[in-house]
This record gives C-alpha cells, sequence and structure tokens, in this order.
C-alpha cells in the first residue's frame, strides 16, 4: 500500500467540510441556540450562520416545532440522536418539509454538550412516496396468493416499530424481507444490521451484539462497539434467533424492555433506540417446550409474526423466478443465454426444492454458467436435480402448471421475442385494460388477481 | 396606523401560521400612543390571522416566516408585511416607526447580545 504521509496533518475548518455537505447543517448548544451553520443551511434561511449565531434555532430555522422542540431536548438529555420529520419556512417563504437528524456531541476539552442538526430536504421524497414503497419490495417476487399477503402485510409491518418475527424454512428469503420492512420504515436512513446468531459462539455473540470496553477479558486491546449500538435509529435483524444461547436471551430480553444495556465489562449503562426484527426457520413454541427458548422472549419477539411459504407452495413463482435469476445472471455473467428449454422447464416444474428460492437461484446461476449455447437444457442442470427427476411431481408447486394463468402450456418455451417475464406481464396488463375499456376491476379479474395486485404491478410498471 | 407583530413570549413568533399570540400598536404622529395589546388568539392559523389583520385596520405586519401565499394576500390588501424578523417585539415595532426594520432584521437588545456565545 502507497502511504501518503503528506496528509496526516491535514486538518481543515469544521465549518469548510460542512459546507461541502448537500444538506443543511447546524450546531447548536444546549439550550438550542445556534453556534455556527454551514452555507447551505444559511442559502436556506436567508442568515449567516454568524450573524445569528446565540439565537435560538426554532427563529432561524423557523421550524413548526416552537421552542421546546422536546424531542432535540430529549437527544441532547440521553445521548441518542435521533430523527424527526417537519418543515422550515425558506427565504422564498416556501414550505419545505425536512427530515431533521439530530446528533449529540461532547467537546472533548471541556465537556461541553452540543447538538448537530442536519436538515434534509425531502420534497421530493414525498412526492415519490408511492414509488418508493414500491421499490421497497424489490428483491421480493411473487405473484402467488401466499405472497401477495405478505406484500400487503409489508407497509403495516414497516409503519410501526413492533418487533417483527419472520419464521419460514431456510431459502425462503426472511433476510430479504427484514431489509425490505426496514428499507419502508422510517427508520430507512438509518443502518441495517443483520446479525446471525448461530454463526457465533455464546462468548464472541455477547461481545459482537452488544460490545466491549478495553481490558473486559483477554484480547479486548481496545472499546468496540456492538451491532445493537452500531444500528443505532436503524433496525437490527437477529437471523437464526432459535439458535441463540439461553444466557444471551436474558439479555435480549432486558434491552427490548429497558432499550439499555452493559457492554462487557462497563459500567456504564448504553442506551439504544434500535427496532428488533428477528427470523428463523425453527419453530420457536416447540423450543420453548422443550426449554430452549425462554417463553417471554418468544412473546416479546412474537408481537408481528410472518410466515413466509416455502417455494413449493407458491403457486405459479417458479416460472418467474426463473425468469428474473435467468435474466440477472445471463446479464452479470455477460452471457448469452435466452431461455429454458421446455424439458428443464417442466423438470424445475415437478422440483420440490428443499432450499427454496436460494437453490432456485444457485441451479439457474449452474445452468446459466454451464450452458454455451442460448437455451438451457437438462443437461445444464446440476447433477441432483436430474437424479430427483424421478420424484412425481408436487402438486402445491405446479409453478409451470397447464392452464396456470402465469404459465405456458406443459410444452411452451419462452417466446424467443420476450424480453423479460415482466415484459410479457406489463403487455398482459396492458391488454386486458383495452380488453376492459379501461377498467380496473374489469382487467383485475381478467387476469385472476385481485385489484390491490393490479394496482401494484401497475405502479411498478410505471402504468399508473 | 396599526402595527401588529406575532409573539411568541416577547419576541417575534418564527412562523406566522403558528402565532396563538399578537402584540397590536397603535401609532399616533410617528409614537407609539397607549399601551400596546396583546391578544391571545383561539389557534394557529395563517387565514384565521390575516381575516384579523384586515378587521384590526393594520397597515403594517412585522412576523417571522410567512407563507408566499398569505404574503401577497396581505400585500394585495395593501398592508406591507416585514417578514423574516428575529428579536424582540417592541423592539421591532420601534424601528419599524423609525423605518429601520427591514425583511430578515435581527433585532438585537443588550440582552441578546450578551447571549451570545
Amino acid at each position: 500500500m502507497v502511504e501518503n504521509r503528506g496528509n496526516e496533518n491535514f486538518c481543515p475548518d469544521l465549518i469548510e467540510i460542512l459546507n461541502g455537505v448537500p444538506h443543511g447543517i447546524a450546531l447548536v448548544d444546549q439550550d438550542l441556540r445556534i453556534i455556527m451553520m454551514n452555507r447551505f443551511l444559511e442559502a436556506l434561511t436567508g442568515y449567516s450562520g454568524e450573524e445569528v449565531r446565540g439565537i435560538y434555532c426554532d427563529h432561524v430555522l423557523r421550524t413548526g416545532f416552537g421552542r421546546n422542540v422536546q424531542v432535540f431536548r430529549q437527544s441532547l438529555d440521553s445521548g441518542v440522536a435521533c430523527s424527526i420529520e417537519g418543515d422550515i419556512l425558506g427565504l422564498n417563504r416556501e414550505k419545505i418539509p425536512m427530515r431533521f437528524t439530530a446528533t449529540p456531541v461532547v467537546e472533548r476539552t471541556g465537556g461541553r454538550q452540543a447538538l448537530v442538526l442536519v436538515l434534509e430536504d425531502i420534497a421530493d421524497c414525498q412526492k415519490t412516496g408511492g414509488k418508493k414503497e414500491a421499490g421497497t419490495a424489490k428483491g421480493l417476487l411473487g405473484h402467488s396468493p401466499k405472497m401477495q399477503e405478505i406484500f400487503e402485510l409489508l407497509p403495516v409491518l414497516a409503519h410501526t416499530d413492533s418487533s417483527v418475527l419472520i419464521t419460514g424454512e431456510t431459502g425462503t428469503g426472511k433476510d430479504i424481507l427484514a431489509e425490505a420492512v426496514h428499507l419502508a420504515s422510517r427508520r430507512s436512513k438509518y443502518p441495517f444490521i443483520k446479525v446471525n446468531c448461530g454463526a457465533l459462539p455464546e462468548s464472541l455473540l455477547e461481545s459482537e451484539l452488544f460490545g466491549h470496553v478495553r481490558g473486559a477479558f483477554t484480547g479486548a486491546h481496545a472499546d468496540k462497539h456492538g451491532m445493537f449500538q452500531l444500528a443505532q435509529g436503524g433496525t437490527i435483524f437477529l437471523t437464526e434467533i432459535g439458535d441463540l444461547p439461553l444466557p444471551l436471551q436474558v439479555k435480549l430480553l432486558t434491552v427490548l424492555d429497558d432499550r439499555e444495556f452493559f457492554p462487557l465489562g462497563s459500567q456504564k449503562k448504553v442506551r439504544v433506540d434500535v427496532r428488533l426484527i428477528t427470523g428463523t426457520h425453527r419453530d420457536l413454541k416447540q423450543l420453548v417446550e422443550v426449554g430452549r427458548f425462554r417463553e417471554d422472549l418468544f412473546f416479546r419477539l412474537n408481537v408481528l409474526r410472518v410466515h413466509l411459504p416455502p417455494l413449493r407452495e407458491r403457486d405459479g413463482d417458479v416460472r418467474l423466478l426463473i425468469d428474473y435469476f435467468l435474466q440477472m445472471f445471463a446479464a452479470s455473467f455477460k452471457k448469452n443465454v435466452k431461455k429454458l428449454s421446455s424439458r428443464a422447464l417442466r423438470l424445475l416444474g415437478g422440483y420440490r426444492y428443499p432450499g427454496n428460492v436460494r437453490e432456485l437461484r444457485n441451479i439457474i446461476e449452474y445452468g446459466v454458467n454451464i450452458c454455451r449455447g442460448e437455451v438451457i437444457d437438462i443437461e445444464h442442470l446440476p447433477p441432483y436435480v436430474l437424479a430427483d427427476a424421478g420424484t412425481p411431481p408436487r402438486t402445491a408447486a405446479e409453478a409451470v402448471a397447464p392452464g396456470s394463468p402465469l404459465s405456458g402450456g406443459p410444452d411452451e418455451e419462452l417466446p424467443d421475442n420476450a424480453v423479460s417475464w415482466s415484459s410479457i406481464e406489463k403487455r398482459k396488463i396492458l391488454t386486458a385494460l383495452m380488453q376492459t375499456g379501461g377498467s380496473r376491476t374489469g382487467a383485475a379479474k381478467a387476469l385472476g388477481w385481485g385489484r390491490t395486485t393490479l394496482w401494484r404491478k401497475m405502479r411498478e410498471y410505471d402504468l399508473g | 396606523m396599526k402595527i401588529l407583530a406575532t409573539l411568541q413570549n416577547n419576541d417575534i413568533a418564527p412562523r406566522f401560521d403558528l402565532a396563538t399570540e399578537i402584540l397590536i400598536a397603535s401609532i399616533v404622529r410617528g409614537k407609539i400612543s397607549g399601551e400596546p395589546r396583546t391578544v391571545l388568539l383561539p389557534g394557529p392559523g395563517s387565514d384565521a390571522l390575516c381575516s384579523l389583520i384586515i378587521k384590526e385596520e393594520v397597515s403594517l405586519v412585522i412576523c417571522g416566516g410567512i407563507e408566499e401565499s398569505h404574503f401577497q394576500y396581505l400585500v394585495w390588501k395593501k398592508i406591507e408585511v416585514i417578514d423574516r424578523v428575529i428579536g424582540p417585539a417592541p423592539r421591532a415595532i420601534e424601528l419599524a416607526i423609525a423605518k429601520q426594520l427591514r425583511p430578515g432584521g435581527i433585532v438585537r437588545t443588550e440582552s441578546t447580545r450578551s447571549a451570545r456565545l
């Protein structure tokens, strides 16, 4: 590594750094009076930082909060950053929706406390609010009734801070759903931290989750923040929660109840504002019965429960996912693979997918890698899929079942001119709308979908 | 003539639409006549405040931030508006009478000066 030691002493003025940030930033004292503000905020308010120094920030920013901005004061008192949405009246007498993020800071020498206020213009976000919501489900695909229920539940899960427990077999997309909930929530600007509770031994996991101070144990050479602290303001996703050791279950319960904890070896409590989402492929109720999971923690986690269905129960989704992964890997590997042969489609339609979507993804990735032509045939599929071919096709997961509204006949291949499944689907929606004279109810009925599904898809394809 | 200032404690309220208190001063021959009147409004709201301003036959409004539509409405009603003013309302009224108050003006008193860091 080539080091440039000439940069070591480079230390520009703080205000110069803040001037480079395209958001309004103000530093305010304990009484919420302005200490300094950056150029962006000067332009927004029409005052220079120097002339408003010492003036209450609500007078300068013209926020709708009033002088006693409780949330900012709480942030100063607790030392925990917070975020709140509101508006300001700008220089042009225009009301601008803003997200205010307040982060307490303490002066290194002197110990004086202050608050950094970051004002982020969210006018565009609000205008495109609907589109943003559609995008948050990115990565979650499916139009089976069971997946539709999940999609309809997603905004409900996002608009609350309650704990969510996501259950489902391995490979069903628990992580993706957790992230989608986070991205659709008001915490989306903050970190989404994922911790696998089954991946680390108990001692390491405690340090990983709650952090430690220097000297807490052999090898703890420096203070280390835990994942709960790193996720401050955001969401922590504890996957494989069923594997969490019992002693840590007690500590997690305390964190959930009190929102504070002691890092390993520390005598100082740390307060956190984090939303918890947990995931597991295990039956927690059964673990409670055999004494491997605390019942009180189970009830605490099981506030909002979502069960992700296995792929074999998602009617018609296999074909959609095949197309999606085919497009993705072909583009990623710069291969000219365009479709799967009817034989390969039939084989994949009858496969049981114990590894669910993850397994299907791996199968398609394998096929795209192995295939040298344009069509993936059965010889391009992993041998274990072929070995399973003798097994009779599952019933519920007749993903490419003949007659299904979203699949072709058994021998039908994807049309040569098909750019993607989404383009086919878009065309189907347009056709249905044209046939029903623009009636959404009629079109939804013709497509065999609910009105909500049609509405969501129209938004997804910008047909609104 | 009458001057109206939006109030928050003793200062000009930062927002016209959120002001719940106003100070009305009658000016006779360039001086404040009598004691300025403080009026507690039933609640915040730009429309109600504009109506009150018209009803009271106010000639000059001193306020903090005001939305463009309400600013234009008052101007159309031939009412002068000095907005984005920060500082104590009584002093702002004095400066306005002396024609020394401008939009965006920061009115400082000795106490506010000493409060500066």
